[in-house]
């Protein structure tokens, strides 16, 4: 097999890096520079020289218990822990004397004489701390007689625990049996070694704080939440740092003791949220042992959440369709063929569908899941074979109005920050989006940030967990009504505005300062006073005004938000308040300021960025244009049609109407994760062809004629990008399972469709995007790997990428203040529903649960439930844990509820991740007015007790059950 | 799609460019309806306008002749 491991550098080098003035000294005769602050420990790596450690471990700072790396430095007295010690100019360390070698054999000594002797068959045999610091420091002998101890349970002297099966004894009170509560790892306290490497990585890297060091001494003990919890009932997110840090097995991966120590690895990208943090898949031949976050992966540096570290089972799962099926028609059952068929089945269909009903009655979903090499190809099947502009993508139901607004005000439709930014932050506001549940890894980096000193302002209608958790605070909640986004932002903008808080010079530098002169008159009107909006929007007007102040004068100020944000029908318009916010206070073009959208799926940058939108070509380029065409044209031979084609809610419309008749729709479940189910069931019923590209029977194709398998992230190359622009690297680790990559299987429709599509390896892919879209013009698979990852715009100017956009002057040229007014949306609240649905995400579950659902992260999350106010619900009769039915104009659904005050009376709110639970038959058809991004975020809904499902959740099951059936394969 | 979405829609594009400083917001309108809009929704838009366009916004009944005609 082709050896795809990496060989980038991520060894552990002890303690974290530093940045400062160059400092010189000398490690065992060598000379080694490094910047100030650095530990001699570091510097000792640096100059080559590996100092014995325990306690240390470079993703979290030196902590100095384990005393097995002390050194020599000349000058100096007594032998001090190289982990804390601070380089110093001239200083002469000595890493191997005599002293220090016998105070380390004694130190393991100690060490070992309360360590079970079961290396052979210990789980971290071969990947133990312990293990190599016991041969590297010569230990040759445990003088020590058996005695008080914490892992012979028999308590009769047994030094191994193999040892301690064969025997019986009174017991040991001391000795606690392993906790096999989480799902993923295990937790063995008969092998800990007090390091504290844990609770460390559970506070810094993290910071949950769900971890400590109970007792002292001797009786010292790692402990999970409080006295009665175990791992997975404590507050432990299960991210896996603590995992990570565990130098012995203590704290082992359940899967890597069943399979083994893994033999190589295979760096690549987390195929989760936005995030896209980086990972080494590690395996034994092509079986995946463990995914391990990759030190030198600039979205994560180093760091995972549940998902992305063992939420990959899925991949597995005996649920995937590894073999094309076909159908007639919907209520037959499905029919194994061979891939020759599927496809020729497909490409007739659409053919004579066009024939038919015209050139326009096709299109397709191109996926934010797959690559950016096959999101181009299904745009490029569209425009290049169907000969229509009919090609829309997931991010039309979340960031679709961040496409808008930001190219509208700054000139591009992307974040203008890197993760790395966080760090430089002072004050950040956190708006309509929930990071510790949706993007769990930047919200580590920004709680890390926050307990450093930054302000925080989160405006949300729910009390999420950034507002109060573990050594974290928010300075200022604004939690506003549903859909009053746009109010509340302009009122920030009114204070900052008329209390003469704005960045003069930035504005009159940087913006246009005629519109902004506009912009102020509008903003400084009265009805937008914080004191005019109070009624409307729920936030208190001292509080808002204090949070403005806080954001204006609180030095670097971030704006991060999320679907909160788009998914309204002012969703364009609060992107464009919150750069507007951002260019009043010249929060832009440097680090730790700027606007950044956290997307939802892996690569919903990329999918935008490849031309997925029915009005633009790749790279944001409207199909109107007649010099973007015919750079396309040229280069695959085609005319391109110049009008805009259809979105995706506009292709249900027009299949209702019956003028839409064929879709191909590769990774994603619109049934599910679209408003008004009702709707989108009548849309895909009417279609004469459903093509479903995906690796389970999702809930859209129970209306689908082809079913074509896809491959996972692990079975493919190609490029992911994510929120920060940054395109990272997706590697082959295993053949794909059902045969083909999705990039081929897209090319042998493209091909039995009449194309003379010839791509070989996704490299070609991107060279033709490189070669056709100015801002991935430097973009090369050789040039990503030797930088490892590349944000773009990348070109001649930027041949290494662009952390940072906008850095003295806006793409557009004049950043553009806009004028934002409020517009409530037709979705109101009335006698028949009275209250505000808002949907949203948890840490466990991704989207519509597709993947999650599929692996061990359900025991987070069994279910979808319905989060109400205690007050909503006494007067309704609702108690914790019933049934209830939630009603909207739409339809209605059944689903548990919970009671909590996170959320005020007046809101309810619940996740989508369930089929069962059908949140998206509540929705309405009510959008975004520039982008038609849907209204999930504010649906007027009464809810009632109720005993069980709704007809329709009964009906629809009926539906799915049936629409499932698969014949066996033809002999 | 149904009229009364469309109508819907219409008049939210209008709305936001109503309030939009300056004296282009015709134009805005009809740019954004031409931009986003595809052939067979701009068509029953036009449709709807020279039927008398009930319920639209004045707005975009007056840029109805801003609106290009959809190409075939």
């Amino acid at each position: 097999m082709k050896d795809f491991i990496i060989p980038w550098n991520d060894a552990d080098m002890g303690t974290p890096a530093k940045t400062g003035a160059p400092v010189t000294l000398t490690i065992d005769g060598a000379a080694v520079t490094v910047p100030e602050g650095t530990s001699v420990m570091r510097a000792a790596y640096e100059a080559g020289i590996t100092v014995p450690k325990l306690c240390a471990t470079d993703s979290v700072e030196a902590f100095g218990s384990c005393r097995l790396c002390v050194v020599e430095i000349e000058g100096r007295r007594g032998t001090p822990a190289s982990c804390t010690t601070p380089v110093a100019e001239g200083m002469v360390v000595h890493t191997q004397s005599s002293k220090v070698q016998k105070i380390r054999k004694g130190v393991m000594e100690l060490y070992i004489s309360d360590h079970p002797l079961d290396c052979l068959t210990c789980s971290a045999n071969g990947d133990c701390e312990l293990q190599d610091m016991a041969g590297a420091v010569g230990l040759r002998d445990v003088r020590y007689e058996p005695g008080d101890n914490h892992f012979d349970p028999t308590g009769t002297g047994a030094l191994s625990m193999a040892d301690a099966k064969r025997r019986e004894g009174d017991g040991n009170f001391r000795y606690i049996p392993k906790d096999e509560s989480n799902p993923y790892f295990t937790y063995d306290p008969a092998k800990c070694i007090v390091c504290s490497r844990c609770v460390r990585a559970c506070e810094e890297v993290q910071g949950t704080f769900a971890l400590t060091i109970e007792g002292r001494g001797f009786d010292s003990r790692v402990s999970a939440g409080g006295a009665m919890d175990d791992f997975l009932s404590s507050d432990c997110v299960s991210c896996g740092a603590c995992v990570q840090a565990c130098p012995t097995a203590t704290l082992q991966e359940k899967s890597v003791a069943e399979l083994g120590t893994p033999t190589r690895s295979v760096v690549t990208t987390c195929a989760y949220c936005g995030v896209g943090c980086s990972f080494k898949a590690e395996l034994n031949g092509d079986q995946l042992v463990r995914m391990v976050p990759y030190k030198n992966g600039k979205a994560n540096r180093g760091h995972s959440c549940v998902k992305g570290r063992f939420a990959y089972g899925y991949t597995e799962h005996k649920d995937r369709i590894l073999s094309p099926m076909i159908r007639e028609s919907i209520d037959e059952p499905w029919q194994e063929v061979s891939w020759e068929e599927a496809i020729g089945f497909a490409a007739k269909r659409l053919k004579s569908l066009q024939k038919t009903y015209g050139r326009r009655s096709v299109g397709v979903i191109t996926s934010s899941r797959c690559t950016n090499e096959e999101t181009y190809l299904v745009q490029k099947l569209a425009r290049g074979v169907f000969m229509n502009n009919n090609t829309d993508t997931c991010a039309r139901v979340c960031h679709s109005p961040t496409g808008y607004g930001l190219g509208q005000t700054f000139g591009t439709s992307a974040g203008t920050q890197d993760f790395d930014s966080v760090e430089h932050t002072d004050v950040v506001i956190v708006i309509g989006a929930n990071p510790t549940d949706g993007h769990p890894v930047f919200a580590s980096r920004l709680k890390k940030r926050l307990r450093q000193g930054a302000k925080l302002i989160v405006i949300d209608p729910r009390r999420i967990d950034l507002v109060k958790s573990a050594h974290i605070k928010a300075a200022h909640h604004l939690p506003l009504r549903p859909g009053t986004n746009v109010a509340v932002v302009t009122a920030l903008a009114h204070v900052i505005v008329t209390e003469g808080l704005m960045d003069e010079a930035f504005i009159r530098e940087r913006c246009d300062w005629n519109e902004f002169l506009e912009y102020a008159e509008f903003v400084s009107a009265e009805r937008h006073s914080p004191e005019a909006t109070e009624m409307l929007t729920g936030v208190p007007a001292e509080t808002l005004r204090e949070a403005a102040r806080t954001f204006a004068r609180g030095g670097n100020g971030a704006i991060y938000y999320g679907l909160g944000v788009t998914e309204h029908s002012q969703g364009s318009t609060t992107v464009m308040g919150i750069a507007n916010l951002a260019m009043l206070t010249g929060n832009i073009g440097r680090p730790g300021v700027g606007v950044n959208p956290l997307r939802g799926q892996n690569n919903v940058q990329g999918s935008c960025d490849m031309g997925s939108f029915p009005h633009e070509l790749p790279g944001y380029r409207h199909v109107k244009l007649p010099e973007v065409r015919e750079t396309f044209e040229a280069a695959w031979g085609v005319t391109i049609d110049p009008e805009p084609g259809l979105r995706i809610p506009n292709m249900l419309d027009a299949a209702v109407d019956g003028t839409f008749k064929g879709l191909y729709c590769q990774g994603e479940d619109i049934l599910q994760s679209d408003p008004d189910t009702k709707h989108v069931a009548a849309g895909l019923a009417a279609m004469e062809c459903v093509i479903v590209h995906d690796l389970f029977l999702n809930e859209t194709a129970n209306y689908a004629h082809v079913f074509l398998p896809g491959s996972s992230f692990l079975e493919k190359d190609g490029t992911f990008t994510n929120a920060e622009r940054r395109i990272n690297m997706v590697r082959r680790v295993m053949a794909p399972k059902a045969g083909y990559a999705d990039w081929e299987v897209t090319q042998l429709l493209a091909q039995a469709m009449g194309a003379d599509w010839d791509y070989a390896h996704p490299r070609e892919i991107m060279a033709e995007i490189a070669s056709t879209t100015p801002s991935f013009a430097g973009v090369t698979y050789e040039r990503i790997n030797e930088l490892g990852s590349i944000q773009w715009p990348c070109n001649d100017s930027a041949p290494e990428g662009t952390p940072l956009m906008h850095v003295g002057g806006f793409v557009r040229g004049k950043g553009r203040l806009m004028v934002t007014e409020y517009v409530a949306t037709d979705e109101k609240t009335g006698p028949r529903f009275p209250l505000l649905l808002t949907t949203g995400r948890i840490l466990s579950q991704y989207n519509v649960g597709a993947q999650t659902r599929r692996t061990a992260n359900s025991t987070w999350h069994e279910e979808d439930v319905l989060e109400i106010h205690p007050h909503d619900a006494e007067v309704r009769g609702v108690k914790e844990g019933d049934f209830v039915k939630l009603a909207s104009r739409s339809g209605e659904t059944t689903l548990r509820a919970t009671l909590t005050d996170r959320v005020s009376t007046g809101v309810v709110y619940t996740t989508f991740h369930h089929p069962d639970t059908q949140a998206n038959v509540i929705t309405t058809d009510f959008s975004d007015w520039a982008t038609n991004c849907p209204e999930y975020k504010v649906t007027a809904v009464q809810v009632s007790p109720s005993n069980g499902p709704t007809d329709w959740q009964e009906r629809y099951n009926e539906q799915a059950e049936q629409s499932r059936r698969i014949l066996p394969a033809a002999e | 799609m149904s009229p009364e979405k469309m109508v819907t829609m219409a008049n939210q594009i209008a709305t936001f460019f109503k309030t939009q400083p300056g004296d282009d917001q015709l134009d805005r309108f009809a740019a954004h309806i031409n931009d986003f809009w595809e052939p067979r929704m701009r068509r029953q838009l036009l449709d709807h306008i020279a039927a008398g366009g009930a319920g639209l916004e004045p707005l975009v009944i007056e840029a109805a002749g801003r609106i290009s005609e959809p190409v075939e």
